[in-house]
């Protein structure tokens, strides 16, 4: 197809949050500050939004399997309905959000944007916006598994009613959500007041924000520290652990891991493709998310990539720029992620 | 682009028989009601053209238009402001319903003896032509409806099969069941097969009798569009480079047969219409071009030539001797081969 014209793709921001952690509030807050842009809403509860408008649709949240051989690829039939009927409008709104319920796991979700080709062709994951209880989140990353993926996915969390909570207790929920996934922006929040041009059009399902990986994870709070994913802890993995570090406190997450690689030697991506699929076609159920910037040789193109489970989507994605420096990262969140046969793998590939 | 990028050189040509129909907005949908072709718009209006006269728009729905259909009287259109029209020859146009929770009526179906059916959520309705509305509630929002050829029967696709559906029995449907997600739906002309689109590249089909399954895959995308050819020998399908006619001929459908495949193309086929007498199907391509391919022989002809959007509506009329089509860019047009 590509003698067609591609037009230029609409951007999606999938907003999730554990209940009563302030997504209803958030989504009032998009649909009635003026800020000269239009949005199509998704939203699972109709009645939950005070605002009359058209662009407002209601989802029944329907996950069906596709018949692809691929076990963990579910996705929302449901989402594939309405951005087909929004297309309909196109030219009526300048972005679409897609609100999921409190209990939903945003794989599906973002599972949609990849399978199904009229909707990949038409929109682009813009970012996972996951809206945290500072109060309540430590529990339910004990007791709720979907509270775990939603910090898991994220691209931006909003650590959100942190007037409800103390400086001790906050340093606290952010070393937990830093323990599950350090690679997401965090910001705090009451009431979900924030800038909304820190959660929409981030274009962070966002592969640019890879290469501040380091840095974020750095500065993300003053205090933090940044520790070294080394497992050579004589500590087993079945409980949570926490580092002692002059009194602030570093988690581990007890099943939910992410690993960051990098390297400044270019690929053969005759390996790297390969490896790649073969890693998600054989462990895709344990990885949630990843994402890569990659630098192969002979290419004078920037390659990007990201995953979800068992799906690959990537594309060359520009030039590198002169002085740019070129190097490859690759990050991965997942459970139980098998981290040396990970870097072993990876380091396989180096041209 | 070239023209003759796709097709032969020496390919014979209709193009000339066009009257071009400034549509101005996305054509979803193209019916023909005697002579008179109705474009349905993907928002608001149907444009009516009939012979050379000037098109009449008809502002029909207040937002996107989802949906149509057509029993050769009326065009049935649903829309995302929640409701049902139908809409005639000379444009007047009335309301069959409006959801009461303002859903979006995603899919459409006209019937027997002026017989709609509508959707919206996994609610799926029928007015009859005569008597009240009824209702029935599938397991998962309808993802397409179809009227068998004979009664008043329903066929609603949703996830893991489709619910056949006796309006005025007071029995639960049934329900063939095949795991995925099903969209369009379509009896056999002679009512004996039922086939799916499925959201994989493949359609599904039952023997209605005996629910037998017939699995038909291969494709590269979705299939958009399919249609039995008049008789009901061949079952046309978009989704590949090329025209897949699937043979209907024996009493097990196309099991353990090869397809028919015509029109080898670059680009994928987005539309089919077959021709309402003889054996001959329109087929609609991502590059614009529409073709006209006799099954007996492949024959081909050139109806339409590469444009700037892909085909996005075909229909006949009738008697066979109009062809309309419409594009994503809003260009459209009325073929007259008579």
């Amino acid at each position: 197809m590509s003698d067609q014209v591609q037009p230029e793709k609409l951007p999606v921001t999938v907003l999730t949050g554990y209940l009563g952690a302030g997504k209803t509030t958030l989504l009032n807050r998009i649909l009635s500050e003026p800020h000269g842009k239009k949005y199509a809403v998704i939203v699972n509860e109709f009645g939950e939004i005070g605002i009359d408008n058209d662009l407002v649709v209601g989802a029944d949240e329907e996950v069906f399997e596709m018949n692809n051989g691929c076990i963990c690829c579910t996705v929302r039939g449901d989402l594939i309905r309405i951005i087909e009927g929004l297309m309909r409008r196109k030219g009526k709104f300048d972005a679409i959000i897609v609100e999921t319920t409190g209990l939903a796991d945003p794989a599906p979700v973002a599972q949609t944007f990849f399978v199904d080709e009229n909707v990949g062709k038409r929109t682009k994951l813009d970012a996972v916006v996951t809206v945290a209880d500072a109060k309540w989140l430590k529990d339910r990353l004990k007791d709720a598994p979907e509270a775990k993926n939603q910090i898991a996915f994220a691209d931006v969390i909003l650590v959100n009613k942190t007037d409800l909570v103390s400086d001790a207790e906050l340093r606290e929920v952010e070393a937990r959500i830093r323990g599950i996934n350090p690679y997401a922006r965090l910001h705090r929040t009451q009431r979900s007041q924030i800038a909304l041009d820190e959660i929409l059009g981030r274009n962070a399902f966002d592969l640019d924000r890879i290469l501040d990986i380091e840095p974020e994870f750095l500065h993300a709070d003053d205090h933090d520290h940044h520790h070294d994913h080394d497992h050579g802890h004589g500590h087993g993995h079945g409980h949570d652990h926490h580092h002692h570090h002059g009194g602030l406190k570093h988690y581990h997450d007890e099943d939910m891991q992410s690993l960051s690689i990098n390297t400044d030697k270019p690929l053969n991506h005759e390996k790297f493709f390969p490896w790649i699929q073969g890693l998600v076609a054989e462990d895709g159920p344990k990885i949630l998310r990843c994402k890569g910037i990659l630098n192969f040789k002979d290419d004078p193109d920037r390659f990007v990539f990201q995953g979800v489970h068992m799906i690959l989507d990537g594309d060359h994605q520009r030039p590198w720029k002169d002085g740019e420096k070129r190097d490859s990262r690759l990050v991965f969140i997942g459970r139980d992620l098998p981290e040396e046969k990970i870097r072993k793998g990876f380091e396989s590939t180096i041209a | 682009m070239s023209d003759s990028l796709n097709t032969a050189p020496n390919t014979p040509s209709v193009v000339e028989r066009t009257r071009a129909v400034p549509a101005g907005a996305p054509v979803v949908g193209v019916h023909f009601i005697g002579s008179t072709a109705a474009f349905v718009l993907g928002e608001e209006a149907l444009l009516l053209v009939e012979g050379k006269s000037e098109p009449r728009r008809v502002a029909v729905h207040e937002g996107g238009i989802l949906s149509s259909a057509c029993d050769g009287t009326w065009v049935v259109s649903g829309g995302d402001d929640g409701k049902v029209f139908v809409t005639g020859e000379s444009g007047e146009t009335r309301p069959v319903a409006t959801d009461a929770k303002r859903r979006w009526i995603d899919h459409v179906a006209a019937g027997p003896d002026g017989a709609v059916a509508w959707s919206a959520g996994k609610s799926a309705y029928v007015m009859p032509g005569k008597g009240d509305p009824k209702t029935v509630e599938v397991p998962s929002t309808v993802g397409g409806l179809a009227f068998a050829p004979k009664g008043l029967r329903l066929a609603i696709a949703h996830y893991n099969g489709v619910s056949l559906w006796f309006p005025n029995a007071q029995a639960a449907p049934e329900f063939l069941e095949w795991k995925g997600s099903h969209h369009h739906v379509a009896f056999s002309p002679d009512g004996k097969f039922l086939v799916t689109s499925m959201q994989e590249p493949a359609l599904h089909g039952w023997r209605v009798v005996d629910a037998k399954h017939m699995r038909m895959s291969g494709y590269s995308a979705r299939v958009r569009s399919f249609g039995w050819t008049a008789g009901g020998k061949w079952l046309a399908t978009s989704g590949s480079e090329q025209l897949v006619l699937w043979p209907f001929q024996g009493k097990d459908g196309p099991m353990g047969k090869q397809p028919r495949m015509y029109a080898a193309f670059a680009v994928r086929a987005t539309v089919v219409a077959c021709h309402p007498k003889q054996e001959v199907v329109a087929v609609g391509f991502a590059d614009g071009t529409v073709l006209l391919v006799r099954i007996d022989d492949g024959a081909e002809v050139l109806g339409k030539k590469p444009g700037d959007a892909p085909v996005s509506a075909l229909g006949w009329d009738g008697g066979g001797t109009l062809l309309a089509w419409g594009t994503e860019s809003g260009e459209a047009g009325v073929i007259d081969l008579g």
